[in-house]
């Protein structure tokens, strides 16, 4: 139907933690206890190469994941050329390559 | 000549430069306005970053100062300074001309209630730092027993960092203690999902950043960066709290089976009363103004009259023993030269 009235209304962007389902999540922390230790500084995303074009974060998709937005992280995952340059710079000493894989098998739908 | 020395207020820190005293050969009075020595860490149950009871540190003080004359329920009524000394008149009629006089008066903590959109005296489930460690020690509070704990919240800097409630202090030691808290939840109900509402997270002292690693890391607390803007009661009794997930850029909210708010150390409420008697100085923050707040903080600048503790600023415990010792050895050089 056409929208007569000339505006609509917009979902709200609420992050309901309600409804955050986090089985996987937890499934993670079994294979990368590590994983919980970010700190979102933003080293990783600053020296990705990916990132500047693509707009991959590995500090967005972790706090993707913590929200319940898998589709996006997965999304974002999808530029990551795998070259570790994030491993390099994390403060937290976390093994982002090997995290980074173990995502993709949890969370990969293909 | 007889010297004596007052110190006002029975806390850690009293208790400290009171040991120190009795060690160098003088016998300190301590006048303590309540009915039991220790302050506010006689009410805590753990104390960071190594779970120290915290009994033990005020049993082991008051042990070592059963020497030292101790008016418990005593206040200070007036004082006045005399030619070399000060004129002090307690509550219990007694008067004391002393050589020294050291303030030892601590802080307060914040009024959490004060914060209306918290909700703290308004809804069942909210409460403070201070009554979860009353709850670590009796085991008894009916807003923590009185259901299921599913999922749980901390709120940062309650009172603190905040101009409207007129304390723009960071108060220090509220992150830590909310992530030793977190974590001492988390251990009673492990199931339970915890979450810290944070702004900053201040990890300056020895082993504060580890525990954070490790709340994140072996519990699995959930740290959200964002203030909580409001917190409202639902129709189970349950809180829901809001705020913004500053990292998203997104409203956040969620419903919880209890809410502690990280009330801050604001100013004693005795200090102005206090310094007045003396003229003393307040500084910017409503606590008591150092001579010198980098090189001579247990100073104050009247000749005779020192401070240690949490009097002139929020501290850490071990801070805070730190400069009682440092008070009572200034008060027996200065006892040498005059």
């Amino acid at each position: 139907m056409d929208n007569i009235f000339g505006f609509k209304l917009s979902p709200s962007s609420t992050i309901d933690m309600d409804k955050v389902d986090f089985t996987l999540f937890d499934k993670l922390h079994e294979l990368e206890p590590d994983a919980w230790k970010c700190m979102a500084c933003g080293s990783c995303s600053a020296t990705c190469p990916a990132g500047t074009f693509s707009g991959m974060s590995l500090r967005k998709v972790l706090h993707c994941l913590q929200r319940g937005k898998q589709k996006e992280a997965v999304n974002m995952l999808r530029c990551c050329m795998l070259c570790g340059k994030c491993s390099i710079v994390c403060p937290r000493g976390i093994n982002t390559r090997h995290l980074i894989l173990s995502i993709c098998k949890l969370y990969k739908e293909d | 000549m007889k010297q004596n020395i007052v110190i006002v207020g029975g806390g850690i820190a009293g208790l400290e430069a009171a040991k120190r005293l009795l060690r160098l050969g003088y016998r300190p009075i301590i006048v303590e306005k309540q009915d039991r020595l220790g302050g506010h860490v006689a009410q805590w149950h753990c104390l960071f970053p190594d779970m120290t009871p915290a009994g033990e540190v005020v049993s082991g003080l008051i042990r070592d100062t059963a020497e030292a004359n101790i008016f418990l329920e005593t206040e200070i009524s007036f004082m006045n300074r005399l030619r070399d000394g000060y004129n002090i008149m307690l509550s219990n009629g007694i008067s004391v001309i002393a050589r020294a006089v050291l303030f030892t008066t601590g802080f307060s903590l914040f009024d959490a209630a004060k914060k209306e959109e918290y909700g703290y005296g308004v809804y069942d489930r909210v409460i403070t730092n201070g009554d979860l460690e009353h709850w670590f020690n009796t085991g008894s509070d009916k807003r923590v027993d009185g259901g299921e704990i599913r999922a749980m919240g901390f709120v940062h800097c309650v009172g603190s960092r905040d101009e409207k409630a007129r304390n723009s202090q960071c108060s220090k030691v509220c992150c830590i203690t909310a992530v030793k808290q977190a974590i001492e939840m988390k251990k009673k109900f492990p199931d339970a999902a915890v979450y810290c509402f944070y702004m900053d997270l201040r990890m300056f002292g020895k082993k504060f950043e580890d525990f954070y690693i490790s709340a994140q890391r072996d519990y699995g607390i959930r740290f959200i960066r964002g203030r909580v803007s409001e917190v409202s009661e639902d129709i189970d009794g349950r809180v829901v709290v809001k705020a913004e997930d500053t990292l998203a850029g997104k409203p956040v909210k969620v419903k919880l089976d209890l809410l502690v708010l990280m009330s801050g150390m604001v100013c004693g409420r005795d200090t102005e009363s206090l310094a007045s008697m003396l003229r003393l100085p307040v500084d910017t923050d409503g606590f008591f103004k150092s001579r010198n707040n980098v090189s001579a903080v247990v100073q104050s600048p009247l000749e005779g009259i020192f401070y240690a503790g949490a009097c002139t600023g929020p501290k850490t415990i071990p801070e805070t023993l730190a400069e009682a010792d440092t008070a009572a050895l200034e008060i027996v050089s200065f006892l040498y030269r005059s």
